[in-house]
């Protein structure tokens, strides 16, 4: 896929456009700039990330099972753990499993498409739903209250001047939408938010096919009829939404019966937007129910009930998903995230479930990622406090780094993010934030042997300009410097031994003209 | 005189980032440009209701009086409706309620102030009026060339905010009625005092006697200098006020039987004389000698009444209000317009049997005492009918003077230049919407409530769609900022009034009666109590936050917690198209 190159300005000539149309963002979800920022930088290469929420806070480990733990696990989890046997393997680690619902995802998983990050939260969890939603949707520390979303400032820094000039002959289309909920925080930048939303699957369907939810048949009606009309079609993005959605149709045969699955019924929409040609970078989905404190699996066994069928719902979705935006020939430039405001509790409660906790697993998926774990399981003590939980091993914050980073190509996430977080090796192939004069294409980093028994050399090609190589560990704290110097142009290779370290899994950083590209290492 | 895409521009601007600086901008140069643009093309209108009538006639009304009548009443009767307004009529019988609405203080408001001057060293000041101090009115001052474009911004700021602060009263709702009817442009009389004046005795007249306001009009200083009535002269009788007296503020057209154009010429005549004295107070005069002293021959239409020439020009105008208020005509024109104002604009022939016929014959039967009409209109089985209830379409001044009583929001104001400028933005708003009160598009008033067959619908169009939305999106979600003050919306003030708020479904519940006219589906309303609760599905975690919040309203996690989930709710409520109706 060819890329645009990243130029900054492309955010201010949009802004300096003329009125095209006279309107205005109408949506309430655009209001944090987290989102937005991204949505920017996707017009610059073209990227497109899906968050998928689940709402309530899910219950990693039943989600993803740490099957080195699981004797502990077992004194915790009477009546929830799965079991051993039909915890879901994946092929390239024993110590870990998917829940048995999950066999669409397995499959992905085992095909090299999902990327998992271990333990995702925030230090000093609040385990209230609505603060933890709010600080994972403005991308701030739990001290601070930004009112303003992570992907709202993201766009807003692209996209100055929002929405005055908005939609452009450079910018037609929605900076980010969101399907199936409403919100609040995620898309809001400074003072307006920065996408729009459509409520539900049917208000979609009524929006491209020009119906409006009947009224009743009384003069109250008729005049209402009228104005939903009007404010359909005056919504600014009308035509360019309804092109989208009248140039393609979604292609898989995977997704389930249509109001059977609502997480496939709202990702079925985004494929076709994105299949139909829209540049919105930035799409969120929401699926609720995770807030398991009571029957979250059901008398028939710890692998049946309410979290199974969650599980199901998502395995099924996001495999149709990405079997659907690949006949559409568009998946190389689309990825897929999960998100929840917190984890639950080790250990189960007295009503079948389990309550609020920490620490979760994250799942990114596409075509883009790196495959495999990052991060460690958790270590399950023999005996816990009661409501003891997963402690965080990786800021979600470290996610939002990188997405913004690898995936959009945003060189400076920090101003989105307030601090520098590690970049974790989610993503397979990070976007160059910028593209290096006489670098002559991509950099091309590997290293070999890995897995590292002793030693291993790291193979490079310089732009001509400072390098630093720096290792991390899987939480991506920095551990050692490996290099630092100047390169001149073309290939060069840097030897390192792995005497002092531990074994495990480490991340190694190449950053050369403020670009960093971020490759796992495993030490033996 | 596009207004709307460089005021938008430099609000939004202003509105995104608080740099007062950008409100004083070009703020003079742009003073005048407050007039809408009429001539917009309606990219959708589709054919009106007209198969559905309104039931009931003028019958006293003898259903429930609770909360969906008493708001009803407040909605058609007054801009918006605040919980106490309901909890007030609801308290009441139904007719004391109504009576309650008609008992007009008569007692003028403070007049409009020099508040066009400032002056804090910068070189972005008002202008510094020679004759009147800051803070003083300058209602009595003579016209000076260079203040009236700001006296005229004044005067239309006072006036937005006597409609904001209105009383438990329909004084408002009926002097814009008044003003739709008999139109007038400050944009063509450009003499702040003139609109002030004319503005004063619409008001007075509120709920007055029809004639004697008419009268008042046609040597009212604004109406003589719009319709030319001041150059209407023996030599060369100026038919522009005569006509427009007859087709649009008496007899109307709706009727075959019809005055003729030599009716139109006679009254001219009987009009001559009536001007303003330029050269000295710029009182309105009666000129003898520009009068013409003949005799005035009218058509069959009017019953070939002669009004005798005289040099008494009272008398004849006496004659000529009692010869055009004898035609049948003109009680029935006034009530359809009244009906067209408060009730719909459908009248088919079962409306106007049932209740526009007979309550035309009590208005003249009560020598056109406005009152009588509208309390029996108001206390009518067909006012209170249920399927009349939210099918008005909400004019901009509806929307926005009604959007900040909801809310119980005034202009704050903390100088009298801030909240100059403030009222000015609210003006800016109004006219984004088509409809800048002191301005309608022409003699005629407003096309919503005379042209045929879309009436309401006029107001929204794919434009005036965006500009309502956007007005309530920068009042729920960022705030419409005048140097130091702001209006935006308060979530928290807002829902802390409320029966319930910490239980979701009520606090739903009681929102949604009191924004909306009509009740919501329970789709809807699942959808709403969703952004409340962040698509969690137990209640309680909004009570909890809420409570939160009440024991500890200085806590800011506690309160951003609750705020920013108000904000969206109130936010996407606003934005309902069920808002846009009354």
């Amino acid at each position: 896929m060819k890329r645009r190159k990243f130029l900054r300005a492309a955010g201010t000539t949009a802004a300096l456009t003329p009125f095209v149309y006279k309107g205005y963002p109408i949506s309430p979800l655009s209001q944090n700039s987290v989102f937005s920022q991204i949505a920017a930088a996707a017009t610059i290469n073209d990227r497109v990330m899906v968050f998928i929420e689940l709402a309530g806070g899910n219950d990693g480990l039943n989600t993803l099972i740490p099957l080195d733990q699981y004797s502990s696990l077992s004194n915790h989890r009477n009546n929830l753990l799965i079991p051993e046997n039909k915890v879901l393997n994946l092929n390239d680690t024993f110590a870990t499993g998917l829940h048995p619902s999950m066999t669409d995802f397995q499959q992905m998983y085992n095909d090299g498409l999902v990327s998992v990050v271990q333990n995702v939260g925030y230090p000093e969890q609040d385990y209230s739903h609505f603060r933890s939603m709010d600080i994972w949707m403005s991308g701030s520390s739990s001290s601070e209250n930004l009112g303003t979303g992570w992907l709202g400032r993201t766009l807003e820094g692209e996209y100055p001047g929002f929405p005055d000039g908005f939609p452009s002959q450079d910018t037609p289309d929605p900076l980010a939408i969101q399907i199936g909920s409403i919100t609040p925080l995620a898309f809001m930048g400074s003072s307006f938010p920065m996408g729009m939303s459509i409520a539900s699957a049917d208000e979609f369907y009524e929006f491209v096919n020009d119906l409006v939810e009947p009224a009743p048949a009384t003069p109250y009606g008729d005049e209402l009829e009228y104005i939903r009309l009007v404010m359909q079609q005056s919504q600014q993005y009308y035509e360019v939404i309804k092109a989208a959605a009248e140039n393609s149709q979604n292609l898989s045969t995977k997704y389930p019966a249509e109001f059977t699955n609502n997480l496939a019924d709202q990702l079925r929409i985004v494929a076709r937007l994105i299949g139909g040609g829209m540049q919105t970078p930035v799409y969120m989905v929401s699926i609720g129910g995770f807030d398991t404190h009571s029957q979250q699996v059901d008398g028939s066994g710890p692998d049946s009930g309410n979290h199974a069928e969650l599980m199901r719902q998502i395995s099924e979705a996001v495999c149709a998903f990405q079997d659907d935006i690949k006949l559409m020939g568009v998946a190389d430039k689309v990825c897929g995230m999960t998100f929840s405001e917190f984890g639950r509790t080790i250990g189960e409660n007295g009503s079948l479930g389990t309550d609020h906790g920490a620490a979760a697993p994250l799942f990114v998926f596409g075509e883009g990622v790196n495959p495999g774990i990052i991060g460690d399981n958790a270590n399950i003590p023999g005996v816990i406090e009661d409501s003891e939980d997963v402690p965080m091993q990786n800021d979600f914050r470290s996610v939002y780094a990188s997405v913004l980073q690898d995936w959009f190509g945003i060189e400076d996430y920090q101003t989105i993010l307030n601090q520098e977080f590690d970049i974790l090796p989610i993503f397979k192939d990070p976007t160059p934030t910028e593209e290096v004069a006489g670098g002559g294409g991509a950099f091309e980093v590997s290293n070999y042997p890995n897995p590292v028994m002793s030693r291993t050399t790291i193979t490079f090609n310089s732009p001509g300009a400072d390098v630093a190589i720096n290792l991390m560990d899987a939480q991506g704290r920095f551990v050692v410097q490996i290099a630092q110097g100047h390169y001149p142009t073309g290939f060069h290779k840097v030897v390192f031994d792995r005497s002092n370290l531990n074994s495990g899994t480490y991340f190694y950083q190449v950053k050369m003209n403020g670009v960093a590209v971020t490759k796992r290492m495993l030490v033996l | 005189m596009t207004v709307s895409t460089i005021d938008r521009r430099s609000f939004l601007k202003r509105l995104r980032k608080p740099s007062p600086v950008s409100v004083k901008k070009g703020f003079f140069k742009n003073a005048k440009s407050l007039i809408p643009n009429v001539a917009k093309e309606l990219p959708l209108v589709p054919p009106p209701a007209t198969t559905i009538t309104l039931n009931g006639g003028l019958d006293p009304y003898t259903g429930p009086w609770d909360y969906d009548q008493a708001a009803h009443l407040i909605r058609r009767t007054m801009f918006g409706l605040k919980k106490t307004d309901v909890e007030l009529l609801k308290s009441m019988t139904m007719e004391q309620a109504v009576d309650h609405i008609l008992d007009v203080d008569n007692t003028p408001p403070a007049p409009p102030v020099n508040n066009y001057y400032f002056n804090d060293g910068s070189d972005e000041e008002g202008y510094e009026d020679p004759v009147v101090p800051f803070g003083d009115t300058w209602v009595n001052a003579a016209h000076d060339e260079e203040a009236e474009g700001l006296r005229i911004e004044s005067f239309r700021g006072w006036w937005a905010n006597q409609m904001i602060d209105q009383e438990v009263s329909i004084r408002e709702k009926m002097t814009l009625f008044w003003h739709n009817h008999f139109a007038t442009q400050a944009s063509q009389v450009f003499f702040g005092k003139f609109n002030y004046d004319h503005n004063s005795k619409l008001r007075g007249y509120a709920l007055g006697n029809f004639k004697e306001l008419t009268k008042e009009i046609t040597k009212d200083g604004m109406m003589l200098i719009f319709l030319n009535g001041f150059l209407n002269g023996k030599d060369a009788p100026d038919e522009n006020y005569a006509r427009e007296l007859q087709e649009l503020f008496t007899v109307g057209k709706d009727s075959p039987n019809q005055y003729t154009e030599d009716d139109v010429y006679q009254a001219a005549r009987v009009l001559t004389g009536w001007t303003i004295n330029f050269g000295g107070d710029w009182e309105t005069v009666f000129n003898l000698f520009n009068h013409d002293q003949g005799d005035k021959q009218f058509s069959s239409f009017y019953n070939n009444t002669i009004i005798e020439g005289s040099a008494d020009g009272n008398a004849e105008l006496d004659a000529l209000f009692d010869m055009i208020f004898a035609k049948g005509e003109v009680a029935e024109y006034l009530c359809r317009k009244i009906y067209r104002w408060f009730v719909y604009y459908n009248i088919d022939a079962t409306v106007e049997q049932e209740v526009i016929v007979p309550l035309a014959n009590i208005f003249r039967d009560n020598g056109y005492d406005i009152k009588i009409v509208m309390e029996t209109l108001l206390k009518s089985e067909h006012f209170f009918d249920a399927v009349n209830k939210g099918c008005f379409i909400k004019t901009p001044v509806d929307v926005v003077v009604g959007t900040l009583r909801n809310f119980g929001l005034t202009v704050p104001g903390s100088t009298l230049w801030d909240e100059f400028v403030m009222e000015y933005l609210l003006n800016i708003m109004m006219s984004n919407m088509q409809m800048l009160p002191g301005d309608p598009p022409n003699v005629a008033g407003w096309q919503a409530f005379r042209q045929f067959p879309q009436y309401y619908r006029m107001w929204i169009n794919s434009d005036t769609a965006r500009n309502r939305n956007f007005f309530t999106d920068v009042l729920t979600v960022a705030a419409l900022e005048a140097y130091e003050d702001e209006l935006k919306i308060d979530h928290i003030a807002f829902a802390s009034q409320l029966d319930n708020p910490g239980d979701p479904v009520k606090l739903i519940d009681e929102v949604t009666r009191l924004l909306l006219p009509q009740p919501i589906s329970d789709t809807k309303k699942t959808l709403l109590k969703s952004i409340l609760l962040s698509g969690l599905p137990n209640d309680g975690y909004w009570t909890n936050a809420w409570f939160d919040y009440i024991n500890d309203p200085n806590d800011p996690m506690a309160f951003e917690v609750v705020n920013v989930r108000l904000t969206i709710l109130h936010n996407y409520i606003l934005k309902l198209p069920e808002y846009q109706l009354a």
